[in-house]
């Protein structure tokens, strides 16, 4: 690891402040990804600046139909949230199978959407439940957020603060996921909510998105045999030693049923 | 160079240390506290494994100066005087080790999963070791250990 500052501002107007003067800084959530990154040498800042010490980040709370999470939340937190399980109990589901325990104690919600990895498992839920993400200067739709491969809507400077899911009617995820780093391989988040079906697929493409043919066929009839005959197109699919494109796209359809089985 | 401080196995410890020390480095170079170890060093492993503030994480993925403040406990800290923890005492009965050098990951995650457990079966307990890797395969016997000692603490 090459030698940085540490900052660890105690509120968020502070990190702000930090950020703006040096937008070069790299901030730290849980530390799940950019630590392993700083130590294989593969960023330099010159300053990393700790979230981990702003209490207003962290915490959930049920507001008005909503689940809003603090940024700074922990997976292990949400995965066993009382709250979250009657609330959304796909969404208490999916953070419990992040990672392993570790990682899940300390990685957090924040950092897994603003990383943006093509395999992670949050962005599934913050686009397959419509979620809203709410940052230090504005607020985006979960629809607009996830603009690439760890590529976001998040300007620089822009500290994301809480991410609001309103709860479906049903929902439900499914991954076929990599053994080893239990990254999803493919991972298919379905819900019916207020305003339709809404199908996100991760792990798959270069970023998650939304599989909008399923969502128009179980718009029509939410059951599994709704997606028969409808095949996910292979074109612009991640390929790797573990899975071609072709197969990613045949997992999706599986994936895909199996979340609508899920549901009940 | 950031001061850090914590308390480590009960103590109160405090060090001036660059910032991009690691907590494993922290306590295995700066505490002499060696019984915690580094394997993968990629946070795949798990023989890195303590507690932070009660609950387990990977030492080898986490910065010193993210835990200032912080309560930590090692493998060290478990027994009192000559008596081992419950948790030590079954992986010794159980013969739960072949070289030991996962044991002390393990025991730090099979705490902390009894603790959230406190009954748990054998499919839990294999679920929940999923971050901790023993190369001698031996986890037959671990999964033994993990079910005696949940019913002793």
């Amino acid at each position: 690891m090459y030698a940085f500052n540490y900052h660890r501002p105690g509120s968020l107007a502070e990190a702000t402040k930090l950020i703006a003067a040096n937008t070069e800084a790299k901030l730290l959530a849980g530390g799940q990804t950019l630590i392993p990154t700083l130590k294989q040498r593969l960023a330099q800042p010159g300053d990393v600046i700790d979230l981990g010490g702003i209490a207003e980040l962290k915490g959930i709370k049920v507001e008005g139909g909503s689940v809003v999470i603090g940024a700074m939340t922990r997976h292990g937190e949400v995965a066993s949230s009382a709250e979250v399980k009657k609330a959304i109990p796909a969404l208490a589901a999916l953070a419990g199978g992040i990672g392993d325990p570790q990682v899940r104690n300390l990685g957090t919600i924040g950092g897994s959407i603003a990383n943006s990895d093509p395999a992670a498992d949050y962005p599934a839920a913050a686009l397959g439940l419509g979620a809203t993400i709410h940052t230090s200067k504005r607020q985006i739709p979960a629809d607009k957020f996830f603009t690439g491969m760890f590529e976001t809507a998040l300007e620089e400077g822009e500290i994301i603060v809480k991410v609001a899911f309103p709860a479906p009617k049903r929902a439900a995820y499914q991954k076929f996921e990599n053994p080893a780093s239990r990254y999803a391989i493919v991972g298919v988040l379905v819900a019916e909510t207020a305003n339709g079906v809404r199908v996100a697929v991760t792990g798959a493409a270069p970023s998650v998105f939304r599989w909008t043919e399923a969502e128009a066929a179980l718009g029509k009839s939410f059951a599994a045999g709704a997606l028969d005959g409808l095949k996910a197109k292979a074109d612009g699919l991640n390929a790797d030693i573990h899975a071609s494109a072709e197969y990613r796209a045949h997992l999706i359809g599986v994936m895909a049923r199996r979340a609508v089985a899920a549901c009940g | 160079m950031p001061t850090v401080s914590m308390t480590v196995n009960g103590k109160t410890v405090s060090r001036d240390v660059e910032a991009r020390t690691l907590l494993v480095q922290f306590l295995r170079e700066h505490l002499n506290l060696t019984g915690t170890h580094v394997g993968c060093d990629t946070s795949q492993c798990g023989a890195c494994v303590v507690h932070v503030d009660g609950r387990s994480v990977k030492s080898c993925t986490m910065l010193a100066a993210q835990a200032n403040g912080a309560s930590v406990t090692t493998i060290e800290g478990l027994a009192q005087g000559d008596k081992l923890h419950p948790m030590q005492e079954a992986f010794r009965e159980h013969h739960a080790l072949q070289c030991g050098f996962c044991t002390p990951g393990m025991i730090m995650s099979a705490i902390d999963l009894v603790k959230r457990n406190p009954n748990p079966s054998e499919e839990t307990i294999r679920h929940e070791l999923e971050g901790n890797i023993c190369r001698c395969t031996g986890y037959h016997n671990i999964v033994k250990a993990v079910k005696a000692a949940a019913a002793n603490m």
